[in-house]
């Protein structure tokens, strides 16, 4: 097995990167490939939280970086889903604690034991960022339907590129499909058009998604949630299964498709 | 919102302006220049190009374009014409 490390990252805080990095986790482990699931947010760690992991940590990424423990050590199992492992951040440290160079060997190490290996970034785009994505071989860039998320997107983009990185792509989280219909929240084309970035998740908004948070239950495991429906697709997509996406909304109805051509003075 | 209203294409719902600010703000974003700075540097402008030639600086727009991996600077910078030049001198 060789696996590929997949960081998921976002610039703006609070737009899902710990849940989709739990859920994917989870969904590919389901699919039968074996998947190593990484906080990199030292010093605020949540993962292990969003698994349900979180009365099982002995050892953590900072006790591996700095040889207090083997590296098997510090892989938590999965209680439901076999061949799924966590590796927690150090809560009582901070960023500096892990260099870039720590995190590539670290992934090098790791990439004989299992397919996939999925980064937890950091907001923002300092020294746990750089961390985070150093060892990627594929970035997943989340975002919200909002301006100031997609504006931070664009930002993570530009910085993903540089680093040589790029091409990511984009997870929409948070859609609110009846919003979007009345034209009162920036659907996925809207959103696509500025970015100009490839597609691989469209999450919409879903209650189960905290009470599965509440619970430490993955939303992915709920066979009844839209929300974890997405992020089985996102999985089965990043494994190259061509996965249609599902239409979350009628296509725009006929009354506004002439208002704008009226607005627009009949050029589009 | 009316029947009316949406014919007329008077719906302009929170989602355009959204999509408008969004625009704006990744163009300047992109291109490093903060709406601010693109004043200073319009200024700028027009004071070099008044050394050389008259210009009609109360017309002059200065902005920033955006196509899909391209930052433009796009200046209009009117020159002052004969006609408003004579009634200026008269």
């Amino acid at each position: 097995m060789t696996a590929k490390v997949v960081t998921i990252t976002s610039g703006k805080g609070g737009v899902g990167k710990t849940t989709a990095t739990a859920n994917i986790g989870v969904a590919l482990a389901s699919l039968g490939h074996p998947a190593v699931c990484i906080d990199a947010d030292i010093g605020l760690r949540n993962l292990d939280v969003i698994m349900g992991l979180e009365n099982r940590i002995v050892y953590d990424l900072v006790d591996v970086v700095e040889g207090r423990c083997k590296l098997r050590q510090s892989m938590i199992k999965d209680k439901r889903v076999p061949d799924l492992y966590l590796i927690p951040a150090a809560q009582a440290r901070d960023k500096t604690s892990v260099s870039p160079q720590d995190m590539i060997r670290l992934c090098d190490e790791l990439r004989s034991h299992c397919e996939w290996i999925l980064i937890d970034s950091p907001a923002g785009i300092e020294r746990g960022f750089r961390n985070a994505i150093a060892p990627a071989d594929l970035v997943l860039i989340i975002t919200n339907p909002e301006v100031s998320a997609v504006r931070d997107a664009d930002r993570i983009i530009g910085l993903i590129e540089a680093e040589g990185k790029g091409p990511g792509q984009l997870i929409i989280n948070r859609l609110k499909p009846e919003m979007v219909k009345k034209g009162d929240m920036l659907g996925e084309e809207d959103i696509l058009d500025v970015l100009a970035i490839e597609l691989i998740g469209l999450v919409p908004e879903d209650d189960a998604v905290i009470t599965a948070s509440n619970q430490g239950n993955p939303v992915a495991l709920n066979a009844s949630s839209s929300a974890g429906n997405a992020f089985r697709d996102i999985a089965r997509r990043l494994n190259g299964e061509e996965v249609p996406f599902e239409p979350l909304y009628d296509q725009q109805g006929f009354l506004k498709r002439i208002s704008r051509l009226v607005r627009s003075g009949g050029d589009r | 919102m009316s029947f009316r209203d949406r014919l007329l294409g008077r719906d302009r719902r929170s989602a355009q302006t959204a999509r408008k600010r969004l625009q704006l703000v990744l163009i300047h974003d992109r291109a490093g220049i903060s709406p601010g700075k693109l004043d200073a540097l319009k200024d700028d402008l027009i004071a070099a190009i008044s050394r050389h030639v008259e210009i009609d600086a109360s017309n002059v727009h200065v902005s920033l374009r955006s196509e899909r991996d391209k930052q433009r600077l796009v200046a209009d910078i009117p020159l002052a014409t004969s006609r408003a030049r004579r009634r200026e001198l008269g």
